[in-house]
């Protein structure tokens, strides 16, 4: 890219406003968890059950948890939780669903055929299902529900990839590669890529927030992560019975899993329309 | 899995059930609707262990000999009197007449005779086959009177035979109790929805005092926060054992419900696997057992409902002996064994964990006062399902967490095979001697002494009695407010308007 295309791109992001938004949102939940990587205003597995149940204060920021946990403590882990496993997941699926789509794009005839039926039948199967049978032969944990969500990933890539490779092989450079001998490794990796990298960075993102959405769907179950590892979506399930006079343990989480997923959506959004040259070229 | 994903669903109902506070009275002056935890497997009392069973039939399906009240006394049930030879050897039970079972078959001391013999039986199934042990013989004379011969004198015989496992069934439909129970109680069985509910009908030809309810209905509600909306919606009247005790508070300001909080029989305690290593060496379970602090968890796990223990006996029991300061929270000392064993940096294991909130919290902070001493636990949470084949029947655990509700359940402890594998000849002996004295004072010394081994042997974490946290419309009146044997006893329940 050129310098003035990313200058371009610079200007352009700074005026899109969901695209700013959305990466504040996330930035604040990136910070968060990297911070709770050296730094914890107290330690998560530090039970205090006599300062069980408090409320916001100068001591305990978000006050503390039926077991007087410290909430913004386990925000903060939860916070790097999620982003883990969800990152984890996109490179799994990422990492079998982008080569079987340009495998199918490139090939074509039965490969293809018989990649996107395998996708299709991937795709019927949802996260949540996918890890109620891990966990049901494996038991629960971090592990199965990033190779759960990882699965639910795989065909998601695999059909953007398809899609957007097709176009891009009918290309002319696409036949002058060929023309000068270039083997069909050397042309996905070099040529075709490279001319969809934006749109697999757009759908990264949509399903970075897909998986946290996940990972906390699970976790809320008893399938994802388990204690005394924190998890946005066990803190949920823990302040259930007790949103009658304590409803903050559950309004905390559920806000930080909102406004997480609603920056990456809107980051995704504002990725699209910036990194995308069908809509570049239609403004 | 399947409560799981009802979890899912309910959660999104919960929300709307709560805000929609419909009176909840009107359920009908003759119906009763009780929430349930746990599902049984099956509904035959005398070929089960679990608590759920007992809880749906004992005393409304199924009667025994005598049965025991919500004080654990004795009375006349199907044996309307009886006579103790002066040796404490034979017991001679005169049987109601009239009697018929709910399908009709007439109930006689055939009845009796093969019910303890079944139960008694060398192949039998039933889950507490020692209470049959001393039985010698069962004979009948006419049709309404039996001789039970004993080997030895047996103190609290007519309790036992007041136990679910006692109850007496019909040769004709003993086989088909698991799922169609007949029995001679004053409500039958009408209907089992799998996961849902199970349904009971009024006996029209029942023999005792027909009882104020007409039909009642058990609803199996496994996940707390529904247990919260359903009774606040007013889907059930009752909770006999309430899920979430963090909620106790809400219920108690709450004109429209009684909150009563009486006693079970749960010693809950931390399961150690006795053969195990390293929970084989003594100084590790000393260790451990310096390590809990009992209230921090009853405060943390049940919000303040739960007495500490220090032993496995109820401590509302008269021969029950103060023995929580047998291994006090030391977590120093717990380090300085732990090292004496050869772990000077603690070790690793894993903490097994059924769905009760007990468990599930329990093991928590549990697993955050080990870790304080170096020992460092995996938690795996586990079904019910798999807690029984994993855990008790086939012994693959380290840890778990579990409350023992069967009452004077102490004997369990002379079992080699039981789950957590302990042996010791000394304790045997001293429960055999219990069994031969009747005399009340020696069997309270038997007790102590017996209690005394096992704290300290440390043979497993004694953390507390379980409360019993009953919640129910405040127009019910009857429900049992303690628990001395696994049941939901109906028959005095009644409307109040």
């Amino acid at each position: 890219m050129s310098e003035s295309r990313l200058r371009e791109i610079w200007l352009q992001s700074l005026h899109h406003r969901s695209f700013v938004i959305g990466i504040i949102l996330s930035f604040f939940t990136l910070s968060m968890g990297l911070v709770s990587l050296f730094w914890t205003p107290y330690s998560v597995e530090l039970l205090n059950i006599p300062h069980k149940l408090e409320g916001a204060s100068a001591t305990h920021w978000l006050g503390t948890d039926h077991f007087g946990r410290d909430v913004f403590s386990m925000l903060m882990v939860g916070a790097w939780n999620s982003m883990l496993v969800s990152v984890i997941a996109i490179g799994f699926g990422a990492g079998i669903g982008v080569p079987l789509g340009a495998l199918a794009a490139g090939k074509r005839g039965w490969v293809e055929e018989t990649v996107m039926r395998f996708n299709d039948f991937a795709f019927a199967f949802p996260a949540l299902l996918t890890a109620v049978m891990l966990s049901a032969v494996y038991g629960p944990g971090t592990i199965n529900s990033v190779l759960a969500i990882g699965i639910f990933n795989i065909p998601v890539f695999a059909r953007i990839t398809r899609g957007s490779a097709l176009s891009i092989y009918k290309r002319e450079f696409i036949l002058a590669a060929r023309t000068a001998g270039k083997g069909e490794v050397r042309i996905a990796l070099e040529h075709i890529l490279p001319n969809i990298a934006s749109v697999l960075i757009v759908q990264g993102t949509i399903q970075f927030a897909l998986g946290i959405l996940a990972e906390a769907g699970l976790s809320y179950l008893g399938l994802g992560t388990q204690p005394p590892m924190p998890s946005w979506g066990k803190m949920l399930s823990e302040a259930q019975t007790m949103m009658f006079f304590a409803p903050q343990l559950a309004i905390i989480p559920g806000l930080a899993i909102v406004l997480t997923v609603l920056g990456l959506n809107l980051l995704g959004d504002g990725l699209r329309d910036i990194l995308d040259p069908r809509l570049r070229r239609q403004k | 899995m399947k409560s799981t994903i009802r979890r899912y669903v309910k959660l999104l109902l919960i929300s709307g059930s709560t805000l929609i506070f419909s009176g909840a009275a009107f359920a009908g002056e003759s119906h009763l609707t009780m929430g349930t935890v746990l599902e049984p497997p099956h509904l035959d009392p005398t070929a089960g262990a679990a608590a759920a069973i007992d809880e749906v039939v004992y005393a409304n399906v199924f009667e025994g000999l005598t049965r025991i009240n919500q004080n654990a006394e004795v009375l006349p049930a199907l044996a309307k009197s009886w006579d103790i030879s002066a040796d404490g050897l034979t017991y001679t039970f005169h049987l109601q007449n009239g009697v018929i079972f709910h399908d009709g078959a007439t109930f006689d001391s055939s009845d009796v005779v093969f019910s303890l013999e079944r139960a008694a039986a060398e192949n039998s199934t039933n889950a507490q086959k020692a209470l049959f042990a001393p039985i010698a013989s069962v004979k009948a004379q006419g049709p309404s009177t039996v001789v039970v011969a004993l080997k030895t004198p047996k103190g609290n015989f007519l309790f036992n035979m007041g136990w679910g496992d006692a109850v007496i069934v019909d040769p004709l439909s003993a086989g088909s109790n698991k799922s169609k129970p007949i029995g001679t109680g004053p409500f039958t069985f009408k209907r089992w929805v799998r996961g849902d509910r199970i349904e009971l009908g009024q006996n029209a030809n029942y023999w005792g005092v027909k009882p104020a309810l007409k039909s009642a209905t058990f609803k199996i509600i496994p996940d707390p926060a529904a247990a919260v909306a359903a009774l606040m919606a007013g889907d059930v009247d009752a909770f006999a054992n309430f899920p979430a005790p963090e909620m106790a508070a809400q219920f108690q300001s709450d004109s429209r419900f009684i909150v009563k909080v009486g006693s079970t029989e749960g010693e809950t305690i931390l399961s150690t696997n006795n053969l195990q290593k390293p929970f084989d060496d003594l100084r590790v379970r000393q260790a451990i057992a310096h390590a809990l602090n009992s209230q921090e968890i009853i405060d943390g796990a049940m919000f303040g409902f739960g007495t500490p223990i220090g032993t496995h006996f109820a401590p509302h029991h008269a021969a029950y002996v103060d023995l929580t300061g047998t291994y006090p929270h030391d977590p120093q000392k717990a380090r300085q064994l732990l090292a004496d064993a050869g772990f000077p940096g603690g070790f690793k294991a894993t903490l097994k964990l059924p769905p009760p909130s007990y468990a599930r919290r329990g093991g928590e902070i549990i697993a955050a006062q080990l870790s304080k001493v170096g020992i460092k636990l995996e938690i795996i949470p586990v079904e019910w399902a798999q807690w029984l084949d994993q855990i008790f029947k086939n012994k693959d655990f380290d840890l778990t967490i579990v409350s023992h509700t069967e009452p004077m359940d102490i004997g369990i402890y002379t079992r080699p095979t039981y789950y957590f594998q302990y042996r010791n000849p000394g304790f045997n002996a001293v429960i055999k001697s219990l069994n031969v004295t009747s005399n009340p004072k020696r069997r309270y010394a038997l007790m102590g002494a017996a209690q005394a081994i096992l704290a300290k042997d440390a043979v497993n974490g004694f953390l507390f009695q379980l409360a019993k946290l009953g919640i129910w419309n405040k127009n019910v009146s009857g429900l049992w407010e303690n628990s001395p044997v696994q049941a939901n006893d109906l028959t005095g329940v009644s409307w109040k308007n």
